[in-house]
Order: C-alpha cells, then structure tokens, then sequence
C-alpha cells in the first residue's frame, strides 16, 4: 500500500436502499478531501449505511469528524448505521465522542441584547458600584480610625517597605518628568514673552506653573502610572492565590494589613516627591533661561523667589496628598475586588491607572475653582 | 481538648443550608454534623460546590439560608468579631498553599502567633522552627514562597494553619497537585494530627485513596440534584450504599479497569 495516496471518500449502493461509504489513503488534518459532497449524496433516501475501509492508510481526527458528521446526520434521518466496516480504534474514538451527550444548557446562547437593555443594565449597575466603592471608602475610614486610635493591625516594616518603594525609588522617574516638564514650560513661555522682551517672567511662569500645580500633577501621574497599578496588580494577584482569604480566615482585616500601609505609604510621600519634582521644575527652567535665553543667573534665581509665594507651595502640597489618597485608594479597590484569575488582574491594574489618572484631573479642576473662590 | 472518642460530641452542626451566587443555587437543604476528632470528608464530583462549602464553612461566603453552629454559636448570626474568634481556633490549608508571598516561610508561619499570642520573638522563633519541622521543611525557614516547590508550599501552608494548635483543621484539596508519595506524607500528616492531638479535620477531596485511607465520615454531593446524597464512613459507604451515583463514585466508575468506554463517564 502506498503510504502516501491522498485521502479519498466515494459512496455507492450496493442495494438499492442501502449505502456505503468508502475511505481510502492517508487522512490528516489539513490535506482531508472534500468531505460536503458525501454529506450531500447522504440524503438521497437510503435506509441503512455502512462503511468499507480496506484501503484506508492512515488517519487522525479529520476522518473521525467527517465521520462522526455522517452518522450523526444517519440517525437523524433514521438510517440504520453498520460500524462494522471501520477499524476497531475509530469506531471507539466515535464511541467516546457519542457517549456523553452535550449538556443541556451547557453552550451559552448569544443572544445579542437590544440596545435598550444595554443601557439599561448598564445603568442599572451604577448604584451596585457606587455602594461597593462607598462601602471601600468607608471601611478605608474605619480602619484609618483604627490607626489614629494605635489599634490598626498591620506590621510597621510594611509600611517602611511601601515607603521606600513608592517614594526613593521613584526619584529618578520623577527627576526625569519634572526637569524635562520644566525646560518645556520655559521654552513654551519663552517663544511668547521674548516677543515682548520680558524673558525674566520665564522664571516666574515655570515657578507659580510648577511649584502651584504641575509639578503635583506630573509626579500624581507617574505614582499613578508606578504605584497605582503595582499596589492594584500585587493586591489582584493575592485574591487570585487565596492570600486575602488567608488573611481574612485568620481574623486581620485586609483593609488595616493591605490597604493601609499601602495608602499611609503614598500620602506620606507624595508631598517630598512634590516637592523634589518643583525644585527639579525650577532647575530645567533655570537650564533654559540661562543658557537659551542668556538671563543672568543670579537674576534668574531672584525672580524666581520673588514670583512665588508660600501660599503657592501650600496649594501645591495639598494637591499632592490628595492625589496621594485617590492614587492609593483607586490601586488597593481594584486590587482588592479583583476576580480570580489572570486576565482579571490585567483588568484591574487598567482600571487603577485609568481612574488614578482621571481622579488627579478632577481633584485639580476641583482644587482650582475652589481656590478661584476663596482668592488665593 | 483531645478527646480520643470519635464523633462522640458534635464540633460542627449544618442546619437546612443553602448556597448560592445571586439566583443560581449551588447546593439545598444540607444537613450533617462533624464529630470532635472526626477526619470529616466533603466529597463530590468536579463543579458540585464542595470548595464553596468550605468557604461558608470558614466564614468567607455567607449561605443564603440555613445555619452552622460552632458548639453554641450560630456563625453566620453572630457579628463578624464572634465569627473571627471562633476561626482562632481554627487553621486552613488552601489548595494552593495561599502562602503570603512578600513573607519568608518563618514570618507566614510567625503571623498568627504575632497576632494572638504575646509570646517572645525567641520564643516564637523556636514555635516556627518546630512546626516547620513538624512538616519537614526545617532549614527552609528564610525561603520565600516563590522559591519553594508546589508540595513545599503546600506543607508550608500546613505548618501556618497548624501555628496556633487549632482544634478543627480545614483541607481544601490535599492532594491536588502532590506526587503520589508526597500525597501519601500528607495524609498520614493528617492521621497523626487526629489521633495524638484529637484535632477535627475536615477535608475537601476527591482523591479515593486518601478519602478510603483517614476518612471517618463523610457526605457526598451530587452534581445534578445539587444536594448530599449519602453520608456516613467512606468505606461502610462503599459497601452498603444503593446508591448508583455513590457507588460509581467510589468506586471510579464501577471498575477499576482503564477501558473506560462503557457508554458513560462520570
């Protein structure tokens, strides 16, 4: 037998009512013949079936698919189906595929919801995610209680750890950000003022810019981009692996153990990177105005000291711990009602960024009208 | 605390329980009472709810009705403060371990005795260092989880539901994943445990030769009626059980002969 004939089907009657199917040469996936027109001559109102495999060669689940389909259509339509023919291992692989019937049920039914429904559900979803986050807050604000009172249960090394983590080790990304962000704001300002001959107000623009918003923003977005999701994805990963159940069956609440060094951790640092990120601001506008526009140094220095004001710094340091509390809360909610597996964890790590991110603009928007009122 | 009887006094006590998730009901009407000392099995086929079972049993899914009385305390009635005392005394190995992963094997082990003992650090040092040899990991106290293989992780897990000298353990699984011999170590763990400590255990499998080897009693769940359908020693089970899904069960499908092609699988 030549051990590479192509596959081959043929059907014939070798009675009247009754038909055969012929398969012959080496079936594998891929190079199977076309198998529609023996599902096609299969209807022609015969009452039995078999089969013939004499010359088949060899064979894997392409032969047993094509075959499964033709006796599956058989008994349907009531034909009487002799197995006989075929190799003793096919016909019990066919066995096996027909010995556990389909499930009822089982295969999910695509029914496309109308657009309505959609809305609808989703609508109808937002209290649910409202309380869960209401619920996330106010067990946040107990467990800060607890703190307050000496009573929280966490290890002080772990908020050691969470410090040196969110706040040295993100020095040089901060560096980076804040001396970059600050040669742009000089140049941006220098094009427009030179016009003028005011290059010194280049130094007050880049410090009131940085020292009042931008530097908080820039650093709120890097620990949200950094800290964020590493808090949302290490906290996603310990429900994965029952670590959170461990804790919680031991009787520490995950909300003082996790959260709350974690969030201690942020709040604490955000102001220093602050505050090293406006210092950085300055010196990429220093940078610029020095050499770019040829400002004297000294002279640089002094309007900058002259522009700012303490309450600038102030504004600046509370935009910076209050996106240090969105930050940390956003990671450690997503983190901690993520779902079980791997693809939840990516999902909860997204969303900890993306809501991070939004929650630092609105905070400012927030803080800057607030301020327009008050007059500072 | 060791009672050397078994089952002569009820540890645990489900009334009428009933779990779901939102309107899918998992398991109905699941009624049976684990004896101090018992090595208690929960047994059933893939997807019948037996981990979801252990959950409420450990407090972390509350049932949607019915209760589970501790002794007196009726756990999911009591306030979660009560619900955390009565889980001090008891530890919880999970199927994966579930070992905290920024800890070394020491500090998983030291936790629970940091929390609720006011033993000494050298003190504590020497209770890790003892119970990690319990399990056979001495030496491997400053290894950190992810540097461990999966059956050291498991028996690691062991060692931190056994820090506190629990009188009920729970299993979720012992065996799944462990090599035969590793299985077997495990499972006269948990003999030992019972019989010199009068520890209740508790156990979710489906390992026939670890159910038939320290079961003492145990409830089936069945998958379609979605309740327990026999209870009872496994191997009294074995052999006066009528029922047909219980019998296939134990006993892999009614032979114990690899052809399994008979026209059904379990």
């Amino acid at each position: 037998m030549n051990s590479h004939s192509p596959p081959s089907i043929s059907l014939d009657q070798p009675t009247p009512d009754r038909m055969r199917i012929t398969v012959g040469g080496r079936w594998s996936l891929g190079a199977s013949p076309d198998t529609a027109k023996a599902h096609a001559a299969l209807s022609a109102g015969c009452s039995a079936l078999d089969f013939s495999a004499e010359a088949l060669d060899e064979w894997d689940s392409s032969l047993v698919i094509f075959l499964l389909g033709v006796i599956r259509r058989a008994r349907q339509s009531n034909m009487e189906v002799d197995q006989s023919g075929l190799p003793a291992g096919l016909n019990r692989l066919i066995a096996l595929a027909f010995a556990v019937p389909e499930r009822e049920g089982a295969a999910r039914n695509a029914i496309r919801a109308s657009l309505l429904e959609r809305v609808g559900e989703a609508s109808l979803s937002i209290p649910r995610k409202l309380g869960d986050i209401l619920e996330f807050l106010g067990e946040a604000t107990i467990s800060l209680s607890r703190f307050l009172r000496g009573r929280a249960n966490f290890r002080w090394r772990d908020l050691l750890l969470m410090m040196q983590q969110t706040g040295a080790s993100a020095l040089p990304i901060v560096t980076l950000i804040s001396l970059l962000l600050g040669l742009i704001l000089a140049f941006v300002g220098a094009v427009q003022l030179r016009v003028f001959g005011a290059q010194i107000y280049v130094a007050s623009l880049v410090g009131i810019a940085m020292v009042r918003v931008m530097g908080a923003v820039m650093t709120g977005i890097a620990m949200a981009g950094r800290t964020g999701a590493s808090y949302a994805a290490v906290l996603g990963t310990m429900q994965v692996n029952e670590e959170v159940d461990a804790l919680v069956t031991l009787g520490v609440s995950p909300m003082d153990f996790l959260v709350l060094p974690r969030t201690l951790a942020l709040v604490l640092m955000m102001p220093l990177l602050t505050i090293y990120a406006n210092v950085m601001g300055i010196a990429g506008g220093y940078i610029v105005g020095v050499t770019v526009l040829g400002l004297n140094p000294m002279e640089y220095l002094m309007a900058t000291k002259a522009a700012l004001s303490l309450a600038n710094v102030w504004i600046g340091l509370i935009h910076s711990v209050v996106f240090g509390v969105v930050i940390a809360l956003s990671g450690c909610f997503f983190g901690m009602r993520c779902g079980r597996s791997s693809s939840a964890v990516g999902d909860a790590t997204t969303s900890a960024v993306v809501s991070g991110i939004i929650g630092i603009i609105v905070v400012t928007a927030l803080i800057t009208v607030m301020c327009e009122v008050i007059g500072v | 605390m060791s009672v050397q009887v078994t089952g002569s006094q009820p540890h645990i006590e489900v009334r009428g329980l009933t779990v779901s998730y939102g309107s899918f009901v998992l398991m109905r009407d699941l009624n049976f009472t684990i004896g101090r000392g018992e090595v208690f099995i929960i047994m059933g086929g893939s997807g019948c709810g037996k981990s979801t079972l252990l959950k409420v049993l450990v407090g972390l899914k509350r049932p949607s009705a019915g209760q589970v009385l501790y002794g007196p305390v009726s756990f999911w009635d009591v306030s979660p403060e009560e619900r955390d005392k009565v889980m001090r005394r008891a530890g919880i190995l999970y199927q994966s371990g579930a070992l905290w992963s920024s800890m070394t094997l020491a500090e998983n082990v030291a936790l629970p005795l940091e929390q609720y003992t006011k033993l000494k650090p050298a003190e504590i040092r020497d209770m890790v260092a003892y119970k990690m040899a319990l399990v056979g990991l001495a030496g491997f106290e400053d290894f950190y989880p992810s540097e461990i293989s999966g059956g050291m992780r498991k028996r690691a897990g062991l060692a931190r539901a056994m820090a506190l000298d629990p009188e009920i353990v729970f299993f979720d699984e012992p065996s799944a994943g462990l090599d035969p011999v590793s299985a077997k170590l495990l499972d006269d763990l948990i003999i030992e445990l019972s019989q010199n400590l009068g520890t209740t255990i508790v156990i979710v499998t489906h390992e026939l030769a670890s159910i038939f080897a320290i079961g003492t009693n145990s409830i089936y769940l069945d998958v379609e009626t979605r309740t327990m359908t026999a209870k009872g020693n496994p191997n009294e089970l074995l052999k006066s059980s009528t029922d047909p899904k219980v019998v296939r069960f134990l006993t892999r499908g009614g032979s114990d002969q690899p052809d399994g092609l008979k026209g059904e699988r379990i």
